[in-house]
C-alpha cells in the first residue's frame, strides 16, 4: 500500500518533471535573451544619441549662457564635496604610508609616496567618483524630471534644439570642469598628507613639498590630471544619456539618478585602468 | 522648394492663404509595438480656423498633434505644413517649421528653474536674439497681458495655480507670432470658471490673430464654443468631421454615443 502510494506520488510527479524543467530553461533562456537584447539596446541607443550630441556640438548657436551655468553648477558646486574627499584621501595615505614604509625601513621616501600617490592616482580617481555620485545623479535626475513632465518637448517644440542646450552644455561642462576640481582635490590631499605627517613628526610644509617632488616632473603631474577630462566626457554622457531616455514618472526619474551614479562610476573605473595603461605608455 | 517663411510669404502675397491648408494631414498612421493608434487620418485646417479633434481616452488625439509639429515620426503618411511635408526633415530643418508653430501642452510643460516671465521669454531668447533685453521684457508682459496675467512675473510655475499655467502655456506658445497654434487639452482639469475663461481666451486670441487652430479636447461644450469644426477620433480614423449640428444629426451609432455621454 505504501509503495503503491509511493508509486502514485511518483507518477503525478513524475510527468510534471520535464515541463518544469522545460518551463524554467525557458524561463532563463528568455532572461538571458531579454537581457542581451535590453543590453544591445542600450548601446545602439548610446550610439543614436551620441551622434545628435556631435551634430548638436558642432553646429552653430552655441549655447555659451547655459554653459556658464553649468560650470558654476558642476564646478564651484562640487567644490566643497571634492575638497574633503582630497583632503581625506591624503590623510589616510599620509597614516597608510607611514605605517607601511616605517616596517620596511623606506620612512624617508614618504612624502613622495604621499604626492605621487594622490597625483597619480587618487586625486584624479577620487575626484571622477565624487563628482559621478553628486554630478551623475543630478543631471540624471534633472533631466530625467524634465523628460517626463513634458519640459524638454517643449523646448523642441520652441525650435531649440535640446541636444544643444541641455546635453553639449552639461558634457563640456563636465570636461571642462573635472581637471580643475582634481587639482583641488590634489591641493588639499596634499595639504592634509603633510599635516598628518607633521602631528606625527615635525617636517614644514616647504621640506615636504620638495622632497616629495624631487625627480618629479610635469609628465608626473599633467597626464594623471588631464585623463579626469575623460572622467568629465563619461560622467556627462551618461547622466545625459540615462536622463534623456528616461521613461515613466517618479519611478522613471529615481531609476534615471541611480543608473547615472552607478554606470557613470563603473565606466570612469573602467576607463581609469585603460587610461593608465596609456600614460604608463606614452609617458614611461 | 523653400523655406517654410518664403512659402508662408509667397502664400500670403497670392491673397490666397485663407482658402488652402495651412495644415494638411493626410492618410496618418501611427502605431506603438503592436497597437494600432492612428490608422488613416485626413485633416485640413485654413488660415482663421479652430478644429477641435474629439475623441475618447487613448484614441491617439495628443499623438495626432505630437506628428503635426514633429515630436513624433509617423509610419507613414504626411503632415504638411503650408505645403511641406516635415516627416522627413532633419531636426533643425523641423526647427525652421516650429518656429511657425504654437504649442500648448496639456500639462503646460513649464521650466521648472525658470520664473514666469522666463519661461515666456525662452522663445524669445533663442529666435529673437536680435531684440534688446529690455525689448523681450516689453514683450513678455504684453504676452501676459493677452493672456490675463499681468502679475506674479517673477513666481515660480510651482507656485501658480493649474489655470494660470495653462495661461503661461499660451502666452510661451504665442511668443513668436505662431501661424498655428496647437492646443492639447486647454481646459483639462480646470473648474468649470477657469474653463470658460480660457475658451473666452482663445476666442479672443483667434478673432486677434488668425491663427489656423487644432485644440485636442474632452470637453464637447469648449469644442462646441471654440471651434468651428469638429472631428471625431473612433479606432484610429476620423469617424465623422463636421459642424456640431452635423455631429448631432449623425446616426453614426459611435457618434451618437459619444454626444449622449458627453
Amino acid at each position: 500500500m505504501i509503495h503503491q502510494e509511493a508509486t502514485a506520488v511518483v507518477d503525478v510527479g513524475g510527468p510534471r518533471l520535464p515541463g518544469l524543467r522545460t518551463f524554467l530553461t525557458s524561463a532563463r533562456a528568455g532572461f538571458s535573451l531579454g537581457m542581451i537584447r535590453e543590453f544591445l539596446e542600450w548601446f545602439g541607443d548610446l550610439g543614436v544619441f551620441v551622434w545628435h550630441v556631435i551634430c548638436a556640438a558642432v553646429t552653430p548657436p552655441f549655447e555659451f549662457r547655459e554653459l556658464f551655468r553649468q560650470l558654476d553648477e558642476i564646478g564651484s558646486k562640487s567644490f566643497p564635496l571634492v575638497a574633503l574627499a582630497g583632503a581625506a584621501t591624503g590623510v589616510v595615505i599620509s597614516l597608510e604610508a607611514r605605517y607601511s614604509l616605517t616596517r620596511f625601513g623606506a620612512k624617508s621616501l614618504l612624502p613622495a609616496a604621499i604626492v605621487f600617490s594622490v597625483i597619480h592616482e587618487m586625486g584624479p580617481i577620487m575626484t571622477g567618483l565624487v563628482v559621478s555620485g553628486r554630478v551623475g545623479a543630478g543631471i540624471g535626475a534633472e533631466l530625467a524630471s524634465m523628460k517626463v513632465t513634458e519640459q524638454i518637448d517643449a523646448i523642441e517644440a520652441s525650435a531649440v534644439n535640446p541636444y544643444r542646450l541641455l546635453v553639449v552644455t552639461r558634457i563640456v561642462a563636465c570636461i571642462l570642469m573635472l581637471p580643475l576640481l582634481t587639482l583641488a582635490a590634489d591641493a588639499c590631499g596634499l595639504v592634509m598628507g603633510w599635516v598628518a605627517q607633521a602631528l606625527a613628526e615635525p617636517l614644514s610644509f616647504h621640506q615636504f613639498i620638495s622632497s616629495g617632488f624631487k625627480g618629479a616632473n610635469f609628465s608626473d603631474f599633467l597626464p594623471p590630471t588631464f585623463k579626469t577630462a575623460v572622467f568629465g566626457l563619461i560622467i556627462g554622457l551618461i547622466a545625459c544619456f540615462q536622463g534623456m531616455r528616461t521613461r515613466g514618472g517618479a519611478e522613471g526619474v529615481g531609476r534615471a539618478a541611480t543608473n547615472s551614479v552607478v554606470l557613470s562610476s563603473l565606466f570612469v573605473i573602467l576607463a581609469d585602468v585603460v587610461l593608465v595603461k596609456i600614460i604608463i605608455i606614452f609617458f614611461p | 522648394m523653400g523655406t517654410i517663411d518664403q512659402i508662408a510669404m509667397e502664400l500670403a502675397a497670392a491673397g490666397t492663404e485663407g482658402s488652402v491648408a495651412v495644415v494638411a494631414v493626410e492618410d496618418l498612421h501611427k502605431s506603438f509595438g503592436s497597437q494600432q493608434v492612428l490608422n488613416g487620418i485626413n485633416l485640413t485646417v485654413s488660415r482663421g480656423e479652430t478644429l477641435a479633434v474629439l475623441g475618447r481616452s487613448g484614441t491617439g488625439k495628443s499623438v495626432l498633434l505630437r506628428l503635426i509639429i514633429g515630436l513624433q515620426k509617423p509610419d507613414s503618411g504626411s503632415v504638411r505644413i503650408h505645403g511641406q511635408n516635415i516627416a522627413g526633415l532633419a531636426l533643425d530643418r523641423i526647427g525652421e517649421v516650429r518656429v511657425k508653430i504654437g504649442f500648448s501642452f496639456q500639462y503646460a510643460a513649464l521650466y521648472d528653474s525658470l520664473t514666469v516671465a522666463e519661461n515666456v521669454a525662452f522663445p524669445l531668447r533663442h529666435h529673437r536674439r536680435e531684440m534688446s533685453k529690455s525689448e523681450q521684457a516689453d514683450r513678455v508682459k504684453q504676452l501676459l497681458a493677452e493672456v490675463g496675467m499681468e502679475k506674479g512675473l517673477e513666481k515660480m510655475p510651482s507656485d501658480i495655480s493649474g489655470g494660470m499655467r495653462k495661461r503661461v502655456g499660451l502666452a510661451r506658445a504665442l511668443a513668436l507670432d505662431p501661424d498655428i497654434l496647437l492646443l492639447d487639452e486647454p481646459t483639462a482639469g480646470l473648474d468649470p470658471i477657469s474653463s470658460s475663461e480660457i475658451d473666452d481666451l482663445i476666442l479672443k486670441l483667434q478673432a486677434e490673430r488668425h491663427m489656423a487652430s487644432i485644440v485636442v479636447t474632452h470637453d464637447l461644450h469648449s469644442a462646441k464654443t471654440i471651434a468651428n469644426r469638429l472631428a471625431l477620433l473612433n479606432e484610429g480614423k476620423v469617424a465623422i468631421e463636421g459642424n456640431f449640428e452635423a455631429l448631432q444629426n449623425s446616426g453614426i451609432e459611435f457618434v451618437r454615443e459619444f454626444l449622449k455621454h458627453s
